[in-house]
């Protein structure tokens, strides 16, 4: 019996050696959802597949399904965000946080997830446009990402009660802003200004982003850090390895 | 699943890097048909290279003595130094016959998704060999995939303000290759042509 064959876009989310020359490449694709395929030769110089396997790329991609393992027969490039990545540090290990979440959001493979698919491209390019901070595009991704699982911060109204704010104190355990009667011990008092980022990058309005300063910047990120990994099981791999320094290209 | 040794024997086989269960499988029934004579040789040779081989304190390559054979040879220059992820990748440039200077094996690439940044390889190491002022060339040579490039971006970045010409193996390896793949002439050619980042 032949096996079924699919052909899909994907973007390029992790690539692990395999034996001696092979690779494991897990994928999220635009309609069958997280998938991870066998690349096989792709580490011989030989390869046909060249550098279309290689992280971050988003690419065209061609399939036969395995019982546990797919395996890939055909890839075109679509845009090899890496390419771009590797010529910046600090854009390499935010794409990293990127992809890493992407994988952690869909722990279920096959399950067709195209809003965080559309997400995850559309912050992979936006980061190679190279226009915005990288931790910029990162932190905004992240809360994007939270909002469509389900758990984005409060940023308004109180996490518990509802009650409309502004309010001045934050809980990652309560689940962002709270008011005084809902405020657990050990709440941040975060500054107006950093929730008012957090709420512009959620929006995706990035005129108001603009100018706000590297302090303001470094406290919505920790604010967005915490809450993120509060809500994964285990914590991001490479969040404590992005390196914040500001380059442009 | 089988009982006792075999099913140890398959476990430990499926824990090396690369092996699936089949694969775990089909070692260990290998090990079973083989002459016990091959399977003593075997599991010597295993113990004895976990009890004897040691890295080089110097460039951390695979080491018989506290430095490697070509941290000992005096022949050798002492003002180029060359960078690789993988004791491997010496043997593959040693075979071009292209580079007299010494190496630097980093460990691995920087890997932000398995949790691997500067800290979890010789970096810090590679700086202070660097700064002792007798290095006049950095040559990068990590794979030629994504995680070798960002690794010879970040060290760039490091390296550039000390004053030291860094350079990067010429394009003309196949992007998303292990270096180890390459052959000598290739690998001999991207040696000479490389170009100064
Ligand atoms: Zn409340
Ligand atoms: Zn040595």
């Amino acid at each position: 019996m032949r096996k079924p064959l699919y052909r899909d876009h994907a973007l390029v989310l992790r690539v692990q050696r395999l034996g001696e020359a092979d690779r494991i490449i897990t994928l999220l694709t635009r309609a069958h959802g997280r998938v991870r395929a066998v690349a096989k030769g792709v580490r011989r110089t030989t390869s046909r597949f060249g550098g279309r396997l290689e992280p971050f790329g988003h690419i065209d991609v061609q399939c036969t399904e395995g019982s546990s393992l797919d395996t890939v027969t055909q890839v075109e490039g679509i845009e090899l965000f890496g390419r771009r990545f590797i010529e910046d540090y600090p854009r390499y290990t935010a794409a990293s946080a990127i992809v890493e979440t992407a994988e952690r959001l869909t722990p279920i493979e096959r399950e067709p997830s195209l809003r965080l698919y559309l997400l995850t491209l559309g912050a992979l390019n936006a980061l190679s446009q190279g226009e915005r901070l990288p931790t910029l595009v990162l932190d905004a991704y992240f809360l994007r990402a939270m909002a469509y699982a389900g758990w984005a911060p409060a940023l308004r109204d109180c996490a518990v009660c509802a009650e409309p704010g502004p309010h001045r104190s934050f809980s990652v355990p309560a689940g962002g802003l709270v008011c005084v009667n809902c405020r657990p011990p050990g709440a941040a008092h975060p500054t107006q200004t950093a929730i008012g980022l957090m709420n512009a990058l959620l929006e995706g309005n990035w005129d108001a982003v603009e100018g706000v300063d590297v302090k303001v910047r470094n406290e919505s990120s920790g604010l967005v850090a915490a809450h993120l990994q509060w809500h994964l099981e285990r914590g991001l791999r490479s969040l404590p390895l992005v390196d914040r320094r500001e380059t442009t290209s | 699943m089988y009982e006792g040794p075999i099913q140890d024997l398959i476990d430990e086989f499926g824990r090396l890097p690369g092996i699936g269960p089949k694969s775990a499988q089909r070692l260990a029934f290998h090990v079973l048909a083989a002459d016990a004579t091959d399977v003593k040789r075997l599991a010597l040779a295993l113990t004895r290279a976990k009890e004897e081989v040691r890295f080089c304190t110097s460039c951390f390559n695979v080491a018989e003595a506290e430095l490697c054979r070509i941290c000992r040879d005096p022949r050798r220059r002492d003002d180029a130094l060359c960078v690789v992820e993988e004791p491997k990748d010496v043997v593959a440039i040693e075979r071009t016959g292209e580079f007299r200077g010494r190496y630097h094996v980093l460990g691995g690439a920087i890997n932000p998704l398995e949790g691997i940044g500067p800290d979890q390889l010789k970096v810090r190491e590679l700086m202070s060999r660097l700064s002792s002022g007798s290095i006049n060339e950095l040559i990068l040579a990590t794979d030629p995939n994504t995680e070798g490039e960002a690794t010879a971006t970040y060290l760039a970045l490091m390296v550039k303000p000390m004053g030291i010409t860094v350079t990067r193996l010429a394009s003309g390896l196949p992007v998303g290759g292990d270096l180890e793949y390459a052959d000598e002439i290739t690998l001999g050619r991207a040696f000479e042509g490389r170009r100064k980042l």
